[in-house]
């Protein structure tokens, strides 16, 4: 089999910091190949570099043997490669034929043919199965169907490699199943495909190979088989790790929170549940169980049809987070980038948004005593950065969770509700994460810690698995994986 | 549109001169200055940008025009006054090429680069005309003003004509499309092979020319420049354009939204005038009803405004 994709020695520098450092990739015609490696690794300026954004200062890209194109010939760059990036290119006001077809739109002269282009769209979504209206708009597909089109589209180019950069992070189990089942398809059709995923399991259950980076070099080939879960870890972090080991605790009697009857139409239905201090609950699902529906009506985020919420003693105001935030509760949303921090501001001003009026009187906040609390934070997190000054915008996707973890244990809040809180972070980074929910709840506070992640729920005291807006089971610690899912599937009852 | 069935039908109930071809054809000149303005900033929008200088190119290109060329030019030596259109537009369109210029090469906020250069520009008209209202104008560029072509003045054709080039050219080119794509994902739109800066800076600098074609028309209308040709229009034109469906984050509205904005606002003030609202009064009502019309659009429109 040929070299189909090769880059190398490639070096890139942004200012200081070196981003890549003589890193190279060689990828065969026909497999498809991970890319591993922690935050900040290199992995986002490789897929730059190869899909032609970005010029690297030294070194070379190749395809199928051959120099890569001009940076400003973005046809053929096209033709060659098709990414689909961790965020979407989707552009939301307007139609999915249109997304399609953007900046080369059938014309007849000048003149944008919009019935050709439609037939066109529903062509390409047919050839590659995607079952969406070409009519609709992008912004309203869910995050499944916008990958699917994105697929399409980046395969309508013609390219025969394609870079898939973390797809699997926003889907929930069938969805993934249901992408790998297309990767697998289009491998059989020949095509060749570089896979970026922070979970590890997947590349062993996609890949043929797998390529590590690690602070800006590479480090490993190999074919997967011969590189087992262990000694991946290890070339990701340089270091052998252990399994996150998780502790057991002795909740105590008092109840931290508790809800009852809570319904949300659409979401779930006739809800209750009580965590008491000292405990982590953990509430499993697929993503239209309603597990993070009902965790945001928990924390104010979204006010139930019916139902209480009562926090720390205190009955909250429905859909009021500053209720529930006095009430003494903490929370971590599902969507970091949108709800969890604020670019611009810096560490220090982030973390301690929540409790700004504790830094000084009559609303004023005194940035010396902001500084030495936001110190304190970045130790017990162990977040990397500059200073406590840097914006958090700046942060890599884990030092940048810790931020938001940060902010909402800043007030040893009673209660913690936790979402998706290792979504795109690195092995460490979640084992960090983990680790300090859990000092959370050896101080004292009751949790909810809502995962997609099997192995994020493993910390937890007991897991309420959700299957279509209900609980439908309470499993004790010590689960199997095989036990959960089944329940999650809703293939018990 | 029901917005503007509604003043229609209030219109004709609260003066049976409101439904005349006569008052209406006044209405759609007196708006086709300020159209031409929405029109551009309509674009300007939707590809994510602002551009509050329009107004000021409004007054300031056909009076730099006028003091270029005078009124006897027209007359004796060669025909200078013929350029005088060609020269007025070109100067809107070096306003607008100036302000994308600061905006992308110096990537500087479009918000405050237009406002500064909105004071810049009106500053410029007063310094050199010295604050006093330009008469006298030659013929050349009171003409398009005034003149009626078919029945029908001919800044409505113009006005009418721009707005149907700009529903087709952003409905049905791709350069248009690429208008939308900016303005709803730039980097997005960037991946697509858009080349994002050329295109924002092609609609400064169109946006300009329009203002400055604007100028020309209000210039003829009136038959003087006089030194506020422009000031104040800037909050017609972005009441218009968001009534009009313009999302003032980018990337959503249409041309066509946009023209239902000016014919609101220009009904309505008409129907105020009919009534005989006492002036000082009427800025008041005025924008009461510009917040009464957002929420009608709104509601009518079904989703939220951003």
């Amino acid at each position: 089999m040929s070299v189909h994709v090769e880059a190398r020695n490639v070096t890139k520098r942004f200012g200081p910091t070196v981003a890549l450092n003589g890193a190279g990739i060689s990828i065969t015609e026909g497999e498809t190949h991970a890319l591993i490696g922690r935050n900040g690794a290199g992995k986002s300026t490789l897929v730059s570099i190869l899909t032609g954004l970005q010029a690297p200062d030294e070194g070379e890209v190749l395809f199928s043997g051959e120099a890569a194109p001009a940076l400003a010939d973005r046809d053929a760059w096209r033709r060659r490669v098709a990414c689909v990036y961790q965020k979407s290119t989707i552009i939301p006001a307007l139609t999915v034929a249109e997304n399609l077809f953007l900046n080369r739109h059938q014309t007849s002269g000048r003149l944008i043919q919009w019935g050709a282009l439609r037939r066109n769209a529903r062509e390409v979504l047919e050839r590659y199965g995607v079952d969406v209206d070409a009519g609709a708009l992008a912004g309203d597909l869910d995050v499944e169907q916008r990958q699917l089109v994105e697929i399409a589209r980046a395969l309508s180019f013609g390219a025969r490699f394609i870079i898939l950069d973390e797809p699997t992070a926003q889907l929930d189990g069938p969805a993934i199943e249901r992408l790998f089942e297309r990767m697998r398809a289009l491998r059989e059709q020949g095509v060749t495909m570089m896979y970026i995923s922070h979970h590890l399991d997947e590349v062993y259950e996609i890949c043929q190979s797998v390529t590590v980076f690690r602070d800006a070099r590479h480090v490993v080939t190999k074919p997967v088989s011969e590189l087992p879960h262990d000694e991946l870890v290890a070339a990701m972090t340089g270091e052998a790790t252990t399994d996150y080991q998780a502790r057991s605790r002795t909740p105590g009697a008092a109840v931290a929170i508790s809800a009852s009857g809570l319904s949300l139409r659409d979401r779930y239905q006739d809800v209750s549940l009580e965590v008491r201090v000292g405990e982590l609950v953990g509430l499993a699902g697929s993503g239209s169980s309603g597990k993070v529906g009902l965790a945001e009506t928990l924390v104010g985020l979204r006010r139930a049809d019916a139902g209480t919420v009562v926090i720390n003693g205190t009955a909250v105001k429905p859909g009021d987070v500053p209720s529930a935030l006095r009430a003494g509760l903490g929370f971590v949303p599902q969507d970091r980038h949108r709800e969890g921090f604020v670019p611009l501001l810096s560490i220090a001003e982030n973390a301690t948004l929540p409790i700004a009026h504790k830094l000084g009187r009559f609303g004023t906040v005194f940035p010396s005593r902001r500084r030495a609390r936001a110190v304190q934070m970045i130790e017990d997190l162990d977040i990397k950065t500059e200073g406590p000054d840097q914006p958090v915008g700046d942060l890599s996707g884990g030092n940048a969770q810790k931020v938001v973890l940060a902010r909402a244990l800043s007030d040893s809040p009673a209660a913690l509700v936790v979402i998706n809180p290792t979504a795109g972070v690195d092995v460490k980074a979640k084992q960090s994460l983990l680790g300090a929910v859990e000092d959370a709840v050896e101080r004292g506070a009751g949790a909810v810690l809502v995962s997609d992640e099997l192995d994020d729920l493993r910390i937890c005291d007991r897991v309420l698995v959700m299957f279509h807006g209900r609980v439908v089971k309470d499993v004790p610690r010590g689960w199997s994986d095989h036990e959960l899912v089944t329940a999650m599937e809703g293939m018990e009852e | 549109m029901p917005v503007i069935v509604v003043l229609l039908v209030v219109g004709a109930l609260v003066d049976p001169v409101f439904l005349t071809v006569g008052n209406l054809t006044n209405v759609l000149q007196q708006q086709s200055a300020l159209a031409l303005v929405v029109l551009a900033e309509a674009m300007i929008l939707i590809a994510g940008k602002f551009d509050l200088s329009l107004e000021s190119t409004v007054g300031m290109a056909p009076a730099i025009t006028v003091l270029v060329i005078p009124a006897s030019a027209g007359q004796g030596a060669g025909n200078t006054g013929l350029l005088a259109i060609p020269l007025c537009l070109l100067i809107g369109a070096a306003i607008g090429a100036f302000n994308g210029f600061l905006i992308l090469k110096f990537q500087l906020s479009a918000f405050v680069v237009t406002l500064a250069m909105l004071i810049v520009v009106h500053g410029l008209h007063l310094g050199l005309t010295g604050g006093k209202s330009l008469f006298e104008l030659p013929e050349s560029i009171i003409y398009l003003g005034g003149a009626t072509w078919l029945g029908v003045p001919a800044s409505i054709w113009i006005a009418g004509a721009l707005f149907a080039a700009g529903i087709v050219g952003l409905g049905y080119f791709r350069a248009g499309r690429a208008l939308y794509a900016i303005g709803g994902n730039a980097d997005a739109a960037r991946a697509a092979g858009i080349r994002v800066d050329r295109v924002v800076w092609t609609v400064f600098i169109i946006g300009g020319t329009l203002a400055a074609l604007a100028g020309v028309l209000e210039t003829g209308r009136l038959g003087g420049i006089s030194a506020n040709q422009g000031v104040g229009w800037i909050f017609m034109v972005f009441a218009a354009a968001v009534i009009g469906g313009v999302s003032m984050d980018g990337g959503k509205g249409t041309i066509l939204g946009a023209l239902t904005g000016v014919l609101v606002i220009g009904l309505v003030e008409n129907v105020l005038t009919l009534k005989g609202v006492p002036g000082e009064w009427k800025q008041l009502v005025y924008g009461g009803i510009i917040l009464v019309a957002l929420m009608i659009s709104r509601v009518a429109g079904g989703k939220a405004q951003d």
